[in-house]
């Protein structure tokens, strides 16, 4: 009957092996291949060069991954204490971006930040910046907000804050409501309750919310493209210039693939260290 | 890595092509053709299929270096692409074009000779040329006080935060190079260098917002950015939305580049492919295309009539500055140079200081 049932697992199993392990066998191939063919392991020589750019990607990363948590913990929290019909539309609300293709949405951010920008046509219109140019002595015509490393942040938090809330939501919303009265009983006020009871009980839900949106963080190239301006080079424009750029060396392109894959994965272990015990929901 | 996914993809599709010529008896004629986006007349491939019944799959590529990477992957079933010169030269001497039967191209006559067996293809064997143009500096007169001429604009600090620099690193530097008085062609470590470290101080000095391409049409059209270097093509479209913007090729010199029509070696379909290329030759469609994708014609015929064409389509007179802008006089490409194909470690420095430039 096991055997039977373990039948219907098998297309998954070979998209995965196709589509997901063979690349990564193949990222690994060329990782330690020259370009003229045999092994070697110069492509790996050369990522100290690259040093500044994983320091920097790791950075706005996590920036990025943190403000998720701070407002996407919140919003998580009180859509699932509302009634059935609010989650629904609520939880509606919160994909509807994602109907929207990515580098569509990411494109409109472009114009909301520019100088010339709505924010910035918004900010003169209601005399904000004349307030903060008499405030602070200084003569802005503009708040410069494009082509900055706040404005990538910015991009990632907007294009990935649906999965922050997405997986902390379904697990709060899933917690057993005797259990928190249980804890009522014995005396906790709603402070304790939170702290003792609902936020380790929805720590699998955090984690695999921060995995979700680090990972797509930490290697992308499109958002810093259209809103930091290609200023600085991020682990995935690095990793796009070796593909699909000028200098075409897709050996080097895979080892510094490579790299990261590795330090996201152990970043992710250390990470479900943490939440062990309660790590029916954390995915890797 | 990509090769075997590539080659599955292209085999399934090879596999549905196969699959539908058989169900179809006859079997359907096809081409598959490349170019950039926005870069044809769309109705025109309606025109070819009802003619010859031959059908056209268009795709696009967003650079140079990205169709080359494509194709060098082995997962492209292009038959005709449209690369400019330097990647057509270097695609050359890989042998990854095809030889054209030019007896199956009578409208290659119709070009004119000054853009026939340039140094990309010094014997015109592999190539049709298809449009042609210059690389100058557009800047928006109502945010530029004075008229720009040289390159200097784009190193100058008085524009700090206005100019918008070119995202490829051949026009980048070339235009540092051409500012410093080289050649674009150089091959000295030292010239190139000098030419990097200038786009490095005017960027550390904050003159640029950002390394931009095809986002330019917005930043420039909206005021957003004050300077740029771009295409003259693009120019005129941009000049469509915002009168304000002044296209110039800078004293110093500049590219001009010819875009050119190849067949890739091993095509499947090379004798549709031809056809094809004969088709786009002809002087109704290279004024149809050149109306559209405001780049100029290498058919001589198409160039010269073209404003009486605009006129007659639009009902009134196309300026002669903006003809002069698309159709660049002799004197103006007099000063300029074509790119060439730089050798393996002159681009492999250009891409190593590309980077750098990045990670600074």
């Amino acid at each position: 009957m096991r055997n039977k049932r373990a039948l219907f697992a098998v297309p998954y199993v070979g998209w995965m092996a196709l589509f997901v392990l063979a690349p990564i066998v193949m990222v690994v191939i060329y990782a330690f291949s020259a370009a003229s063919g045999g092994f070697t392991l110069d492509n790996f020589a050369r990522m100290g060069t690259y040093a500044v750019v994983f320091a920097r990607s790791f950075k706005l990363a996590l920036i990025a991954t943190a403000v998720c948590l701070l407002v996407g913990y919140p919003v998580a929290y009180m859509i699932s204490r509302e009634g059935p019909r609010f989650q629904r539309i609520a939880m509606m609300l919160v994909m509807l971006p994602m109907w929207m293709n990515f580098l569509l949405r990411t494109y409109s951010w472009m114009s909301i930040l520019e100088n010339t920008g709505l924010l910035n046509r918004f900010f003169s219109a209601v005399g904000l910046i004349g307030l903060v140019n008499r405030l602070c002595g200084t003569d802005l015509a503009y708040f410069p907000m494009i082509n900055t490393q706040g404005a990538v942040v910015l991009g990632m938090v907007y294009n990935y804050l649906p999965f922050m809330i997405l997986p902390i939501y379904s697990v709060i919303e899933k917690l057993d409501g005797s259990l928190l009265e249980a804890a009522r009983d014995l005396g906790a006020n709603s402070a304790r309750v939170f702290l003792r009871v609902i936020l380790p009980l929805s720590l699998p839900g955090v984690l695999s919310g921060v995995t979700m949106v680090f990972v797509p963080s930490v290697s992308t190239f499109a958002i810093s493209k259209l809103l930091g301006g290609s200023n600085e080079l991020l682990l995935g424009d690095l990793i796009e210039q070796q593909f699909l750029g000028t200098a075409y060396n897709p050996y080097l392109g895979s080892a510094i693939a490579l790299v990261m894959m590795v330090i996201v994965v152990v970043c992710m272990a250390v990470m479900n260290r943490f939440g062990e015990g309660e790590e029916q929901a954390v995915m890797l | 890595m990509k090769k075997s996914f590539a080659t599955l993809l292209a085999l399934t599709m090879v596999l549905t092509l196969c699959l539908t010529g058989c169900g179809g008896g006859g079997g359907k004629r096809v081409v598959n053709v490349c170019g950039w986006g926005e870069n044809i007349d769309e109705d025109l491939i309606r025109q070819f299929e009802e003619e010859t019944g031959i059908h056209v799959n268009y795709q696009t590529a967003e650079s140079n270096e990205t169709m080359y990477s494509l194709i060098k992957q082995g997962g492209a079933d292009y038959d005709v692409i449209v690369p400019s010169d330097y990647m057509i030269a270097q695609m050359i001497s890989e042998g990854l074009l095809e030889k054209l039967d030019y007896s199956n191209i009578p409208n290659f006559d119709l070009i004119d000779s000054q853009y026939k067996n340039l140094s990309y293809d010094p014997q015109n064997e592999y190539t049709v040329p298809y449009t042609w143009g210059t690389l100058g500096i557009i800047y928006n007169s109502t945010m530029v006080d004075e008229e720009i001429t040289s390159w200097s604009a784009l190193f100058d600090p008085k524009y700090a935060g206005q100019v918008g620099m070119i995202g490829n690193p051949r026009d980048a530097v070339g235009a540092a190079l051409l500012y410093l008085g080289y050649s674009v062609n150089t091959t000295s470590e030292d010239e190139i260098r000098q030419a990097y470290q200038l786009i490095a101080d005017a960027k550390a000095n904050g003159i640029y917002q950002g390394f931009f391409m095809d986002q330019l049409y917005d930043k420039m059209e909206a005021g957003e950015t004050a300077i740029c270097a771009y295409y003259a093509g693009d120019f005129l479209s941009m000049h469509d939305n915002n009168p304000d913007l002044r296209y110039v090729v800078p004293d110093e010199g500049s590219n001009w580049f010819v875009d050119a029509m190849c067949v890739l070696a091993g095509a499947e379909h090379k004798a549709e492919a031809e056809e094809w290329i004969n088709f786009i030759c002809r002087t109704e469609s290279c004024l149809a295309n050149m109306d559209f994708i405001w780049y100029a014609s290498p058919n001589q015929e198409a160039l010269a009539s073209y404003p009486a064409y605009y006129e007659k389509n639009n009902g009134e007179a196309l300026d002669p500055a903006l003809y002069q802008i698309m159709a660049a006089p002799a004197d103006v490409l007099e000063r300029c140079e074509v790119y060439q194909n730089l050798p393996a470690g002159t681009l492999a420095l250009y891409s190593e200081l590309w980077v750098e430039l990045g990670i600074e």
